[in-house]
């Protein structure tokens, strides 16, 4: 993939929160609790819980369903950053090698079982978290944010990184395409190069940070960024984050997944 | 209202790492006139048009605005007074939306909400771009930006605008729009610019400076038809003038 096709992916996720559907209309800061919520719920999970996990997949599926976010888009951003999360867990199965059970003759150790607990705990919250950007706005989430209190420093550097990002992406673009136009064969793509590019994207970045904080001054910034964004809490909103929340609490607590398995048992039998 | 006025009393000005931008540079606009400054490439333009309102502070010498000397404490004040369009868009732009971005001046001095709307719709309108309201800049053409840019200046309603380069990176339609827009305004008006048909429709006198110093200041009639003194300053006739 090259650096162009990454420039336009970005600003799909962009285009995604501006559709108008019941997820995107909802409260964003009810949005983000309630993704908070999730995450927590997940991650409390013991190392070595699969089963009990599946039934979770089930709060992205109706998010990327009635938001209509593309499949693919997801699983692909997932898969992208999913190598940190194989390294975290690849050892596992060499280290804890301790067998748990035995599955048609193969012996399956504890390792294994946490390393597929990582990835499944790691494919829910990052997809879920993907799916909050792409239904909200990434500045959607700042205001949500810094309404629940965040600190306006911490949400005004949220929202330059997000104005910026595509600026300064067009401008690698512009620095990339110049370069690639001018070195014949495979001469200039060195790393020699590449380094002297970050550096003098570092400069101008630095440059512009200036120019910047100088519009901002020049209309008066003291320190805070103040908004108009006022969001109201809808019923729908509340009958949202109960239903999830209740949808969370019966999946954490009870063996869902086996009260159901028992009973589709019970049903054939 | 007779107090918009800016005066420069014998300004200079050394960069930190001693660059001398400006050298004893001495003029007064007032009220209600527009000044376009012209020069070479780096010839001290848009260090000039940073002093108006206090990013630079001289390095000796005075800046007078309204009844105001620039000082470290009347900083804030004069911000208010004079506002600044950048050349670079992206630079004035730094809110998630365009409306945002206009709201920006005016939360910041602490007016109510009504307000706030008020001034960022007359603001919008005024540049004929509310309908770009709620878009995010990324996505506007450059010449929606400066428009953008310039409402989101024109929101705290300043007495005196300073814009340097207004018209770069536009295409001709949307830079006789924006040559007709500053026709409208009666703020006094400091232009730095190398479009020299630009200052000639909307200016009336015209400052020259070169390496720092003020080398010509007069109506722009006599200075634009100055083909020694333009050509001296690495400029040329203005285009309309080069057909007769």
């Amino acid at each position: 993939m090259n650096f162009d096709e990454k420039y336009y992916n970005i600003g799909f996720l962009d285009q995604l929160s501006y559709k108008n559907t019941f997820v995107h209309r909802l409260d964003p800061r009810i949005k983000l609790i309630v993704t908070l919520l999730f995450l927590f719920t997940v991650i409390s999970f013991s190392k070595y819980e699969i089963v009990a996990l599946l039934p979770f997949f089930l709060y992205p599926v109706l998010l990327m369903t009635i938001g209509e976010i593309p499949l693919m888009f997801i699983l692909k951003k997932v898969a992208l950053v999913s190598p940190f999360a194989i390294f975290i867990g690849i050892f596992n199965p060499l280290l804890d090698s301790g067998q748990v059970f035995i599955f048609k003759g193969l012996a399956i150790s504890a390792g294994w079982l946490s390393f597929f607990s990582i990835l499944i705990k790691f494919t829910l919250t990052v997809s879920t978290a993907l799916l909050l950007v792409a239904t909200t706005s990434f500045p959607g989430v700042c205001h949500a944010l810094r309404q629940l209190g965040v600190p306006s420093l911490f949400v005004s550097q949220l929202l330059f990184l997000y104005r910026y990002i595509f600026v300064l992406m067009e401008e690698t673009m512009r620095i990339v395409r110049a370069r690639n136009m001018r070195s014949f064969e495979q001469h200039g793509k060195g790393i020699k190069v590449f380094v002297r590019i970050v550096g003098i994207l570092f400069i101008r970045t630095v440059e512009r940070a200036e120019r910047v904080y100088y519009a901002m001054l020049s209309r008066g910034f003291q320190g805070d960024m103040p908004t108009l964004k006022r969001f109201h809490i809808k019923a729908g909103d509340l009958v949202f984050a109960v239903s999830v929340a209740v949808f969370l609490y019966i999946f954490r607590f009870y063996p869902a997944t086996e009260i159901l398995g028992r009973f589709v048992q019970g049903v054939f039998s | 209202m007779s107090h918009h006025i800016v005066e420069f009393k014998n300004v200079s000005f050394r960069y930190p790492d001693g660059t001398e931008a400006l050298r004893d540079i001495s003029f007064r606009i007032t009220h209600g006139e527009s000044v376009g400054i012209i020069g070479a490439n780096g010839a001290g333009k848009s260090t000039l048009l940073l002093q108006v309102n206090g990013y630079l502070m001289p390095t000796s010498g005075t800046v007078n605005i309204g009844d105001l000397y620039l000082t470290r404490q009347t900083r804030q004040e004069i911000r208010r007074k004079v506002g600044i369009v950048f050349q670079n868009p992206d630079d004035q732009l730094f809110m998630p939306t365009v409306y945002e971005d206009v709201a920006f001046g005016p939360l910041n001095l602490g007016m109510d909400e009504t307000t706030v709307r008020e001034r960022a719709d007359f603001a919008l309108n005024l540049v004929n771009s509310l309908e770009l309201r709620d878009k995010p800049p990324h996505h506007l053409s450059c010449g929606q930006k400066s428009a953008v840019a310039i409402a989101s200046v024109m929101a705290v309603e300043p007495d005196i605008l300073a814009m340097d380069e207004p018209a770069a990176n536009l295409d001709p339609r949307s830079r006789r729009l924006l040559i007709n827009l500053l026709k409208t305004f009666e703020h006094s008006k400091i232009i730095a610019s190398h479009d020299l048909d630009l200052i000639m429709d909307v200016c009336h006198r015209c400052i020259v400076i070169k390496e720092g110093t003020v080398v010509a200041d007069g109506p722009v009639s006599e200075i634009l038809t100055n083909k020694k003194l333009l050509e001296e300053n690495h400029l040329e006739l203005p285009l309309s003038l080069q057909r007769h």
